[in-house]
C-alpha cells in the first residue's frame, strides 16, 4: 500500500522552529536576555529596560526581518513554479532592479526615508508592469519569454544603478550600498511584510494543487481542467507583491528567494500546498537568524544581512543536495 | 455520456491552404486510430478536439453543447489527453504525477481522499510502474514516462480518450498491454480516439480509422473499409506488402 506523508508535522516543527529563532534573536543583541526573562517580557512582565529594549527595539526588526525572509521564500517559490525553472529567485524579472532604482533615485535628491521606501516600491511596480508588458508582445507569453526579457530589463536596471553610483556625491555613497546590500535595520514598519505574507498564504494555499498541476506545463494543466492563463497571471502578480513589499522593507535581500525553496524541496517534496507554507516559516527563520548574526558578530557594528544568509544558506544547500539521490 | 463530436471542423496547420472538413461522431465503445504521415496533423487535430487550440473553422462538441461553452474543468471530467511530448523539467514523484490526474475531481481546498489515493495506486499497478511510485519521473526512462502518462490518464478516468502515439518508447510486451487497456476501456463503455503510426496495431486493435492525407484531404469509417491497400500506399506514400497473420491483415514496407 503506497502512503502518503501527513502535511502537518513539518509545518508543525517549522512553526515551532520559528518561534524559538524569534525568541533566542530578540534576547539576543549588545544587553543580552535570557529566553526565560524574554518570555517574561513577552508575557507582559519583566523590567521597564527590559520591557523597553525588546518590545520597542528588538520585536519590531525580529518580526520584520521574518515578514521579509518568509516573503522572499514565498515569491522565490511562486516564480520557480510560473517560470517551472528551479533556478528561479524573486529578482529573476529585474523587480529589484527596479526598485533599487527608484530607491536611489530618492536618496540621490535627499528624500526623507518614507520617500524612499515609496520610491522603492513604485520603482518594483514599474519593473513589474514593464517586463510584463514587453513579453507579452503581441499575445503570446511563454515562460522562456517571460524570462528572457526579464533578465535583459534587469540589466538595463543595472546598468542605470551603476550610473548612479558613479554620480552620486561620496559622502551619500555608504547609504546607498547598503541598501543595496539590504538589510533589515532600515525596516521602520514591520507589520506590512507580515501582512502581506498572511493575506498572500491565504490565497496560495488553496491553489497549491493547481501550482502543482501548473508545474507539470501549461498544455497538461489545460487538459486537466485548468484556465491557465489566468493562474498564471495571478502567480505573477503575488509574486511580484511579494517581492516589491519584501525589498521596500529591507532593501534587495538575495539567497533567500533562491534557496529556501530549493532546500525544502530536497527534504519535503514538491507538492505546494506544503513547500509555500513551509519555505514562508523557513525563509523568515532564515532572515532572523542571518540578522542576529549580523547585529551581534562584531556589534555594535553591523553588517551586511545577505552576508550571513548566504553563510546560514550555501553551506546547508550544499549539504542537502550532496545527500539527496 | 456525452459523445465527443464535431461538424464541418477544418484544423489549423500553418500553411495549408484548406482540408476536407469532418463529422466525426466518437460513440462509447468504439475505439478509433488516426493514421497519417508525419505533420498531416494528428496531433493537431486531437488538441483541437480536446478544445486545447482553436479549429480555423467548425465546431467541436460534448454532447449537446459546444466544447468551448464549457468550463475546463468540466471538459477535463468528461476528456483525458495523453500527450505525445511532456514537460518533465519540474521534479515529481510518479506518484504525485498520477495524482494530479485527480485534479478536475476536487475542489481547491480538498486534499486527495484515500479513495483518490487508491485509484491512483490501481493506476500505476496496471501500467506496472507502481513500484515505481517514489522515483522522480525525470530519472525513469522514455517508456515509464509514457506509462506513467497514460497511468495518470487512467487516475483521472475519463469517459472520452484522446492519446497520442501510446505505444511510443514501449517495448512489444507493454505496447500490447497499453493496446489492451485502451480497448478494455472502450469495452467498459469509454470512447477511445488515438493517433497510430503502427499500421498494424491499427488494424489489430481499432474498429474505426480516420485518415489524415497531408494535403488536408481525409477518408474516415469502419477500419475493414479504410484498409485498402492502395489507400494506405498513398497515405504513405510507400509500397506495401499486405498478408494476413493471426486472423488479422499485417502490412511490410516493400524494400
Amino acid at each position: 500500500m503506497i502512503q502518503r506523508r501527513a502535511w502537518w508535522p513539518p509545518l508543525l516543527v517549522l512553526a515551532l522552529v520559528s518561534l524559538a529563532a524569534m525568541v533566542v534573536a530578540v534576547g539576543l543583541g549588545s544587553v543580552n536576555v535570557a529566553p526565560a526573562d524574554t518570555l517574561a517580557v513577552l508575557a507582559g512582565q519583566g523590567s521597564e529596560l527590559q520591557r523597553t529594549l525588546i518590545l520597542e527595539l528588538r520585536l519590531p526588526r525580529v518580526i520584520a526581518a521574518f515578514g521579509t525572509g518568509g516573503l522572499l521564500a514565498v515569491a522565490g517559490a511562486l516564480m520557480q513554479v510560473l517560470l517551472r525553472n528551479p533556478l528561479a529567485d524573486p529578482y529573476i524579472l529585474g523587480l529589484s532592479g527596479g526598485a533599487a532604482l527608484g530607491a536611489l533615485l530618492a536618496m540621490l535628491v535627499s528624500a526623507a526615508a518614507v520617500l524612499v521606501s515609496a520610491a522603492a516600491f513604485g520603482g518594483a511596480l514599474l519593473a513589474t508592469l514593464l517586463v510584463f508588458g514587453l513579453a507579452h508582445g503581441r499575445g503570446s507569453w511563454t515562460p522562456s519569454r517571460l524570462l528572457l526579457t526579464g533578465v535583459v530589463v534587469a540589466a538595463g536596471w543595472g546598468a542605470a544603478i551603476t550610473l548612479i553610483l558613479a554620480i552620486a556625491p561620496a559622502q551619500k555613497l555608504p547609504g546607498m550600498l547598503y541598501w543595496l546590500m539590504g538589510d533589515v535595520a532600515y525596516a521602520r514598519l514591520s507589520w506590512p511584510s507580515v501582512l502581506v505574507l498572511v493575506l498572500t498564504c491565504l490565497v496560495v494555499l488553496p491553489l497549491g494543487r493547481s501550482l502543482n498541476v501548473l508545474a507539470r506545463g501549461p498544455v497538461q494543466a489545460a487538459a486537466l481542467g485548468l484556465s491557465v492563463r489566468p493562474l498564471e497571471w495571478l502567480v505573477y502578480v503575488l509574486a511580484s507583491l511579494l517581492t516589491a513589499t519584501a525589498v521596500t522593507t529591507a532593501g534587495s535581500i538575495g539567497f533567500v528567494g533562491l534557496v529556501v525553496p530549493h532546500i525544502l524541496r530536497l527534504v519535503l517534496g514538491n507538492d505546494q500546498r506544503l513547500i509555500l507554507p513551509a519555505s514562508a516559516f523557513a525563509g523568515g527563520t532564515l532572515l532572523v537568524l542571518a540578522d542576529t548574526a549580523a547585529r551581534t558578530v562584531i556589534a555594535p557594528e553591523q553588517l551586511p544581512v545577505g552576508v550571513f544568509t548566504a553563510l546560514i544558506g550555501v553551506p546547508m544547500f550544499l549539504y542537502l543536495l550532496h545527500r539527496s539521490r | 455520456m456525452q459523445t465527443l463530436n464535431c461538424q464541418q471542423l477544418l484544423i489549423d496547420i500553418p500553411g495549408r491552404p484548406s482540408g476536407r472538413p469532418l463529422d466525426l461522431r466518437i460513440e462509447a465503445g468504439q475505439v478509433w486510430g488516426i493514421l497519417g504521415p508525419n505533420g498531416a496533423g494528428k496531433s493537431t487535430l486531437l488538441h483541437t478536439l480536446a478544445g486545447l487550440r482553436n479549429a480555423r473553422s467548425g465546431r467541436v462538441f460534448l454532447g449537446e453543447r459546444a466544447l468551448t461553452d464549457l468550463p475546463r474543468k468540466q471538459v477535463a471530467q468528461q476528456l483525458g489527453l495523453v500527450f505525445q511530448e511532456r514537460q518533465d523539467g519540474f521534479p515529481a514523484t510518479v506518484l504525485e504525477t498520477a495524482l494530479i490526474g485527480r485534479h478536475p475531481w476536487l475542489s481547491p481546498w480538498q486534499m486527495e481522499t484515500a479513495d483518490d489515493l487508491a485509484l491512483a495506486e490501481r493506476s500505476l499497478q496496471r501500467l506496472d510502474v507502481d513500484h515505481l511510485a517514489d522515483r522522480l519521473v525525470n530519472t525513469l526512462s522514455g517508456g515509464e514516462r509514457q506509462r506513467v502518462a497514460i497511468a495518470t490518464t487512467l487516475t483521472q478516468s475519463p469517459h472520452t480518450w484522446l492519446v497520442d502515439e501510446p505505444t511510443n518508447h514501449l517495448d512489444l510486451h507493454h505496447q500490447v498491454a497499453v493496446m489492451e487497456l485502451l480497448t478494455e476501456q472502450a469495452a467498459g463503455g469509454c470512447a477511445v480516439l488515438m493517433c497510430l503510426h503502427d499500421l498494424n496495431l491499427a488494424a489489430r486493435w481499432c474498429d474505426h480509422l480516420l485518415l489524415l492525407f497531408p494535403d488536408g484531404e481525409a477518408c474516415w469509417g469502419e477500419a475493414a473499409s479504410m484498409l485498402v491497400p492502395e489507400a494506405l500506399e498513398q497515405l504513405y506514400d510507400q509500397k506495401l506488402a499486405t498478408a494476413e497473420v493471426d486472423g488479422a491483415p499485417v502490412y511490410v514496407p516493400v524494400r
